[in-house]
């Protein structure tokens, strides 16, 4: 019999990983929001919590930084997020037509998540990748070069 | 060691292995074996080639032939053309575009590579290879045969400017950091390339780690520091991961920790990385991200030679900066003086984006004019359409029409013409392009990442972007244009830092340049490039439509109506301006006005 653990558990968990890991420092602070982060896919009030009293500062503070970056988020998001690059050079070869095919596929818009909590939308600034835009990353998968037709293909790799 | 005549890259990424990655890998090894290569040809794995699903797929060097779809029994058949009779074997060529590497091909004409030179050639998470190719021999050379002034004479010498975009000559801020007293200084590399269009310093970090590496030890040198940090963007986890095992390998030959080459000299580094911030790439909104606080610049005086990380003296340099010096220092000063022209010497990066044939990376020396890079380096302008304009300096530099074509590429014309350097991206634009919606589109990317913690900033921008916005959905305003302008005067002389101060470029840049499309738009409600959503429509041409009903089907608002053979229509209300019938449509039936 497996015993899941729960939500609180889980966060308390992987705030205790981030601490072991980086120190319960001031300057380690946007390491361990960073891992916390990916462990969880966001980062809940607890964690917050959790880490200002092991840095010992006001949880505000805490916060203050946890809302300032782009790839830390303090809401929930879907359990698939797609990061898609809506900066100029996407843009101008074919970005526009992408993120159409992406909205219709998913019914949501930039910023939202689905009603089933499968996906979460965003748009993100340049990757990096340029040479290959279109792109988007969907999880931790890089996808370059993406034409509309390919998107409900991407997608159905995650239904499972 | 050994010296491979070729290097294959096998994809190992999820997808591939499930395709068979695995099996044709061990083929490739055993037929290699069989045929008597295995000595002369590397086999390696690697991610993210370009494509995930035409898997299994390799990247053969140094001709960048990208085969992709193999399968086991291919294996024989490949390695005889490829290697045995040195002929690329066509049929399993990835054909869906022309080019085969994405990003870095074998040198285009008129290009010089100093940065890029081990990009693609070696191993990257190899040390060994980097040391054939004369690495840590300039580290070698600084330790043993320089003092720290000489070093600095040296790249002050050369003409290094600071590659970052802002061209301060590097070894300047290196003689700062080396008067001030003190055993507490740090040496920072910038690696958070955040500018839209620019991805030379993450093939650099990705492809050829321990050029950055080998030029901060000798920078930290010169300049007395003995701790260093790599701020590299959270988006670049491939770069992190192939720094991280570059710095193992570096200090486990004693290249990099205390008593380097047994110099007396210490100094060792780490990497941190970013949470997705374009601002951090601000000197001191970097240094404040690695004291675990928001990336909010500050006001400079002081500067970070005076006052840096902790507060403490700290030298910030770009990562393309660091990645030249071994080679100053091996070559000598006059070598890379002899390249570029009076005021910008040496050689640059540049990511080409956007509508050209070769998009990509490409290193070219100073002088060169954007005429060269667009035509002759990257292969003129795609489907044969007319250039319209070229983005230089990523999203705080301006765009340049085509009367500006025969300017040279440096720092001095490109700020003279109402744009800048900037870290390299470079984004071409063809007539199919309208300039108020890419002012636009640059301004939404500013106001994203403004940190907001000075007004004309964040409510400058804001205000910008709004008046842009109404302009592109048709209710632009007589007094826009002069609003812009002040706005644009205003946000430049008064915001904190470069994000602010740059912001307005592009808008001013397209005001000057493509006044006439403003003009179009406010007063005659027309976007002339036929982009602005709000004042374009589709129709469906009644004579040539065959009635195939592929364009309803694909309508995500169902706004196309019409039977089976019937010539269709588009309910221009419901008509969201996707574009996707005009693409889907095999018959050309589909217009814009």
């Amino acid at each position: 019999m497996v015993v899941e653990a729960s939500i609180n558990e889980r966060v308390h968990l992987a705030v205790e990983a981030a601490l072991d890991r980086f120190g319960a420092h001031d300057d380690e602070l946007i390491p361990i929001l960073s891992h916390v982060n990916h462990e969880i896919g966001y980062l809940p009030g607890q964690a917050l919590e959790e880490i200002a009293h092991a840095l010992k500062k006001p949880k505000s503070k805490v916060f203050t930084v946890a809302s300032f970056y782009g790839m830390l988020s303090t809401i929930p998001v879907g359990k698939h997020v797609i990061r898609f690059c809506e900066s100029a050079p996407c843009h101008v070869v074919g970005g526009r037509q992408v993120i159409a095919a992406l909205k219709q596929a998913l019914r949501i818009n930039p910023g939202e998540t689905s009603a089933d909590g499968q996906w979460t939308l965003l748009a993100v600034s340049c990757l990096g990748i340029c040479a290959v835009g279109p792109a988007f990353i969907v999880d931790d998968d890089v996808y370059g070069n993406v034409t509309p037709d390919q998107v409900s293909a991407i997608l159905q790799k995650y239904q499972a | 060691m050994k010296y491979f005549r070729s290097h294959i890259l096998v994809c190992k990424d999820p997808d591939c292995v499930h395709k068979g990655a695995h099996e044709v890998m061990d083929a490739l090894q055993r037929e290699l074996a069989a045929e008597g290569l295995i000595n002369e040809i590397q086999v390696l794995e690697t991610s993210r080639i370009g494509r995930c699903w035409n898997g299994p797929e390799m990247m053969v060097y140094p001709e960048g032939v990208h085969y992709t779809n193999l399968t086991v029994d291919d294996i024989p058949f490949l390695v005889e053309e490829h290697f045995l009779k040195g002929r690329i074997a066509e049929r399993f060529v990835e054909t869906e575009k022309a080019l085969v590497d994405e990003e870095l091909g074998a040198p285009k004409s008129k290009e010089i590579r100093v940065v890029l030179r081990n990009c693609g050639k070696i191993d990257p998470e190899n040390i060994e290879e980097y040391i054939a190719e004369d690495g840590y021999q300039a580290l070698g050379k600084a330790l043993t045969e320089m003092t720290p002034a000489q070093v600095i004479e040296t790249v002050l010498a050369s003409g290094l400017r600071g590659r970052g975009g802002a061209g301060f000559p590097a070894a300047r801020k290196w003689s700062f950091v080396a008067a001030r007293q003190g055993p507490d200084k740090f040496l920072i590399c910038n690696a958070d390339e955040g500018d839209p269009g620019a991805f030379m310093n993450r093939r650099v970090l990705e492809s050829d780690p321990h050029a950055v590496l080998e030029g901060m030890v000798i920078a930290a040198y010169s300049a007395g520091i003995h701790q260093g940090y790599i701020y590299c963007r959270a988006e670049y986890p491939i770069a992190v991961k192939t720094l991280n095992i570059a710095i193992q390998q570096a200090r486990a030959l004693g290249l990099l920790g205390e008593n380097i080459l047994g110099s007396g000299f210490s100094f060792d580094l780490e990497v941190r990385m970013g949470a997705g911030a374009f601002v951090c790439g601000e000197e001191t909104a970097l240094m404040a991200s690695i004291e675990g606080k928001r990336g909010e610049p500050r006001p400079r005086p002081p500067f970070p030679a005076d006052s840096g990380l902790w507060g403490k003296p700290s030298n910030v340099n770009n990562v393309e900066t660091y990645a030249n010096v071994p080679q100053i220092i091996l070559k000598g000063a006059d070598w890379y003086a002899s390249l570029g022209n009076e005021k910008s010497k040496g050689t640059k990066t540049f990511a080409i984006a956007g509508d050209v044939n070769n998009t990509g990376l490409i290193e070219v020396p100073f002088g060169i004019s954007l005429r060269e890079i667009i035509f002759d380096v990257c292969g003129g302008i795609k489907d044969n359409k007319q250039f319209k304009a070229i983005q230089t300096g990523g999203p705080m530099g301006g765009c340049l029409p085509a009367s500006h074509l025969d300017l040279p590429m440096d720092y001095e014309s490109m700020t003279a013409a109402g744009s800048m350097m900037g870290s390299g991206g470079l984004i071409v634009m063809d007539e199919d392009t309208c300039m108020v919606d890419i002012a636009r589109f640059f301004m939404e990317f500013t106001q994203d990442e403004s940190c907001g913690k000075c007004t004309p900033c964040r409510v400058g921008t804001r205000r910008i972007l709004e008046i842009l916005n109404r302009i592109c959905e048709g209710k632009g305003r007589p007094d826009d244009l002069d609003t812009l302008d002040l706005l644009c005067r205003e946000i430049k002389a008064t915001s904190l830092c470069g994000l602010g101060q740059g912001a307005p470029t592009p808008v001013e840049s397209t005001l000057k340049h493509f006044r006439a499309e403003y003009e179009a738009h406010i007063y005659q409600k027309k976007c002339p490039a036929k982009v602005c959503k709000s004042l374009i429509s589709y129709e469906i041409l009644p004579e040539t439509c065959t009635g195939c009903t592929v364009c309803s089907r694909n309508c995500p608002v169902t706004a196309i109506s019409g039977e089976r053979r019937q010539a269709h229509l588009i309910d221009p209300e419901v008509c969201v301006r996707c574009g996707i019938c005009m693409q889907v449509c095999n018959f050309n039936a589909i217009i814009v006005n």
